[in-house]
């Protein structure tokens, strides 16, 4: 058999994982990425990573119970036979994780040390100081480079992605690629191709992300004819430090270490925070959740705060809308060893130590829960079947997509600790199916023709070319438009969505994709041009920009990180038992006509003439644990679940003849 | 934000004095930018605002500074360049505090010990190349799942986090005066290939940095890692390794982690003196 080749795009934790995985399975891997794998976007995840444990197992805790939190967080858009395997694999990949040298933190006796996150009541977190995303990837890099000085893996650092290679049966055969420092554009034949390239922040401007998530990569690949799904679900992280730049994550492992949410329940008191009595402080998401107080999931929190900011009127700062993050009642040593990272990251950026002084916080966007569309094969236990070669296969056949880029793990919304676990599974658990889908290909790399190659790299040319030339006449700047979008799309595509407000803002995003097409490039050189690279990212983003958009201007409803409230479920208002009991029915048949229309994947296909998604949907599997209504906080949630479990006694009693 | 005095005079514009350098080889020269002056600015959203207008001081039409950048929350290390003589992060340098020390203007230049590329960009691949010299990693049997790793105390994960926190940013050895730059010109006829390998083997001859011996006692520090010790401290021992130190102890004092560098200097000297007389009593 010939020496087989795979491509990986994106060297994050799934990347890297991928390409770790495959070379132990003797495949040898090209890999590519936008900068030195070392300092992908997984370095800024602080918090930790999820698993059950021997500990939460003694308090009842198990894989299911990890999945079950998964599903019922992500609001059960999740598709569950992936998630379940992620679960299951979870102790796992934590164990293995330490075997490379994740300084992970320890117990007194030298055990692995947990903290809780938001979503669960079980501390399932495992972490390393708070930098556990760069201490993942670090160990990750390390093995790489282990192999790669092994001669199993090559490196294209500073390579960007420009599009997948198709032959004529549309099947991914390679990739074509830029070198960003001499702007070669190369083409490279593969016998799989893998992409793992993270999310899409940069949609919005500016966000938690770091300045390579673009998304492009994800819009190369739905451009040539990839689905995209799901896009809509863009999770905004309640605590992040709002910066001209960045807005810069502030971990939900600050509320996990027991962090409070507060504001002054006067507005606006110019008091310093700590000469405001306990009293006068308003401790909402412990009074409104008192179950889950200062860890609820994300999208509730960050509702939360955006409400008692922008309806509540009770930001810290008039015009500068932020809340109190407090861990000055927590001893500094303990906070040193737990949280050091990130105060220091505060106390650099913001010049204030937050172990004196509580931070000041508001929402950013920070994670896409969709992503390009891959496959599955769901095994009989309900989880995936290893090695099956469909498993993470995009539409396009050979062209794979895992990580943050892929849409099947995080439903409605993403869990906290839950995304370092989901790139690592998925690098990890598509090695034997990619390895499989190659060894039932009659061709491969060797096979794929020079003319196939020169086509494919002519047409990456051009568009270099023409861009260079400055789209013979154009007068936009990439940068203007860069900010126009990201203004739009975080008015209205963000903690609170209207449809009036989507409507126009589709108009008006066309309008800038329009524009983007004719820019003006201040440089037009050929020698490590950022400008020319930064164009065609930005042309990329809008794709991806347009499914969110459309994704949620279609779906009239309420789900995770998804929040419209014209279509918001209403609390019970009865007072009278039997009366509120019959408002809980209604709610539940509500709740059930619901999910039959929008429990499901929004699927998108990039219609090259209208320049814009068409959309389909797709049925999610919630074959193993069935939907139930997301409760958190509602007025009634307690007889809304009475009836709901009497109902689902009643559908699972045996028929009685 | 809250630190700094509102009330303090601030300028209008802000003039921004950068080195630039069209590619490697060629000469560098001074360009003058001014922005208008905002509170709470860093040296990253200086250059995106330098980049969006791409006009320098005297209105004329200039290509926008090619500069490295990534998480702008300083863990990624990409963004390193010499700001006001000295060298760091440009995410975390915020311009009030520069104003404090300079109000006149702001320098920006690459880092001195690597390859320009472009501008403030230069070319790190050495310090990534030192990495594999000292074998940094663990060496595993494989990626299967073989139950936990062994146990450790606090104590020893204590002392290896903040190692581990390295980002390969080149803060270290930019101000180490034993780091000389290298910088080779590919040959006519010569093929990619043979120019790199040409690169490596004058890396791998030169002082392999502080960062480097720094990740060689973190992972002779694991309990698998040490697996590898011997053959860290050859490397160690070998041209371009300790005896390479100076014991300036510029490292330690750039660094943006405020990793123990000369820590861990000390102790892989102590370790390779061990080693050396060790080697040379079983021979």
């Amino acid at each position: 058999m010939p020496e087989q080749r795979v491509i990986v795009v994106g060297g994050g934790l799934a990347g890297l994982a991928s390409a770790m995985k495959l070379s132990e399975l003797g495949v040898k891997v090209d890999l590519f990425s936008l900068t030195p794998v070392k300092r992908s976007h997984s370095v800024c995840a602080q918090g930790g990573i999820n698993s059950c444990n021997d500990q939460t197992r003694q308090l009842g805790d198990d894989e299911w119970k990890h999945f079950d939190d998964t599903v019922y967080g992500g609001d059960f858009l999740n598709h569950q036979p992936p998630v379940k395997e992620m679960a299951f694999w979870a102790p796992k990949i934590i164990e293995l994780m330490d075997r490379l040298g994740v300084p992970f933190n320890r117990t007194g006796e030298g055990f692995i040390d947990r903290r809780r996150f938001g979503g669960t009541l079980y501390k399932r977190t495992a972490f390393a100081g708070a930098t556990t995303g760069q201490q993942l990837l670090y160990a990750l890099d390390e093995q790489v480079r282990r192999q790669e000085a092994a001669g199993n893996i090559r490196k294209f650092e500073f390579w960007d992605f420009l599009g997948p290679i198709q032959d004529e049966t549309g099947r991914c055969r390679g990739i074509v690629a830029q070198d960003m420092v001499s702007m070669e554009i190369k083409s490279f034949a593969a016998d799989a191709v893998v992409v793992g390239t993270g999310g899409c922040g940069l949609v919005y401007g500016r966000s938690t992300m770091s300045v390579f998530c673009t998304g492009s990569a994800a819009s190369r690949c739905f451009q040539a004819g990839a689905k995209y799904a799901n896009g809509e679900f863009i999770q905004v992280h309640p605590t992040a430090i709002p910066g001209s730049d960045k807005l810069r994550l502030m971990s939900e492992s600050a509320r996990g270490e027991g962090g409070r949410v507060w504001v002054p329940r006067k507005p606006h008191d110019a008091r310093m925070p700590k000469d405001i009595p306990a009293g006068e402080r308003y401790y909402f998401l412990e009074e409104r959740y008192p179950e889950y107080g200062n860890l609820v999931p994300r999208d509730i929190a960050t509702r939360e705060i955006f409400d008692i900011c922008v309806n509540d009127g009770l930001s810290i700062d008039e015009e500068r809308m932020s809340v109190y993050l407090d861990l000055t009642h927590i001893p500094k040593a303990e906070l040193d060893r737990k949280l050091g990272g990130i105060l220091e990251i505060y106390e650099k950026f913001q010049g204030v130590d937050p172990r004196i002084e509580p931070m000041r916080i508001f929402p950013a966007v920070h994670y896409s829960m969709g992503g390009l569309w891959a496959d599955y094969q769901k095994s009989a236990d309900g989880g995936l079947e290893m090695g099956a070669p469909q498993n993470h296969m995009t539409n396009i056949e050979g062209l794979y997509a895992i990580g943050e880029c892929d849409y099947h793990y995080h439903g409605a919304n993403r869990l906290g600790a839950n995304s370092l676990l989901s790139c690592i599974f998925t690098g990890l658990f598509t090695g034997p199916s990619i390895v499989a889908y190659m060894a039932n290909q009659v061709s491969g790399a060797g096979d794929v023709t020079e003319a196939m190659k020169s086509a494919a790299q002519k047409k990456q040319q051009e568009r270099h070319d023409h861009l260079l030339s400055n789209n013979s006449g154009g007068d936009e700047n990439p940068y203007l438009i860069h900010q126009e979008l990201g203004d739009i799309m975080t008015r209205v595509a963000t903690v609170v969505r209207r449809n009036d407000q989507l409507s126009e803002a589709i108009g008006k995003v066309d309008d800038l994709h329009k524009r983007s097409m004719n820019v003006s490039l201040a440089d037009t050189g050929n020698w490590s041009n950022q400008n020319v690279i930064f164009a065609k990212s930005l042309q990329d983003m809008f794709p991806i920009a347009k499914c969110i958009l459309k994704g949620a201007l279609q779906r009239d409803e309420c789900r995770g990180a998804h929040f419209k409230p014209d279509f918001q479920k209403p609390s019970l208002t009865a007072e009278d038992p039997g009366e509120r009991r019959r408002q809980a029915e209604v709610w539940l048949d509500e709740f059930d006509k619901n999910n039959e229309k929008y429990l499901k994947s929004t699927v998108a296909d990039w219609n090259d003439g209208s320049q814009s998604p068409d959309l389909t949907y797709e049925d999610v599997d919630t074959g193993s644990i069935k939907p139930r209504p997301r409760l958190y906080g509602l007025v009634g949630a307690d007889i809304i679940e009475d009836v709901f479990a009497e109902r689902t006694r009643e559908e699972d009693a045996p028929a009685t003849v | 934000m809250i630190a700094f005095d509102a009330s303090q005079k601030r300028p209008e514009f802000i003039k921004v004095r950068i080195r630039r350098q069209d590619g490697p080889g060629e000469k560098p020269y001074w360009e003058l930018h001014q922005i208008t002056y905002e509170p709470e600015l860093n040296v990253i959203s200086v250059l995106q605002r330098i980049a969006s207008q791409a006009t320098n001081s005297d209105g004329k039409k200039v290509a926008p500074v090619t500069w490295d950048c990534g998480c702008l929350e300083e863990v990624c290390g990409s963004c390193t360049m010499q700001i006001n003589g000295r060298v760091r992060q440009s995410c975390s340098a915020l311009v009030d505090r520069l104003l404090e020390d300079n109000e006149d203007e702001l320098v920006l230049e690459p880092m001195s010990k690597f390859p320009v590329i472009r501008d403030l960009m230069v070319d790190r691949q050495r310090l990534f190349r030192a990495l594999e010299r000292v074998k940094a990693w663990v060496p595993v049997d494989s990626y299967y799942n073989l139950g936990p790793g062994e146990r450790q105390l606090r104590d020893t994960q204590e002392q290896n986090y903040p190692l581990s926190q390295c980002m390969s940013c080149g803060c270290c050895v930019d101000a180490c005066p034993q780091y000389k730059k290298i910088e080779l010109k590919k040959e006519a006829g010569e093929t990619d290939e043979a120019f790199e390998a040409r690169k490596e083997a004058a890396y791998d001859e030169s002082f392999v940095g502080p960062h480097a011996i720094s990740q060689a006692m973190l992972f002779n520090n694991h309990p698998t890692g040490k697996a590898l010790a011997g053959e860290r401290l050859e490397a160690l021992t070998g041209p371009g390794g300790i005896q390479a130190c100076g014991n300036a102890q510029n490292c330690v004092a750039v660094c943006p982690k405020e990793i123990p560098l000369t820590t861990s200097i000390g102790r892989a000297g102590r370790a390779a003196t061990m080693y050396k007389i060790k080697k040379f009593f079983d021979k």
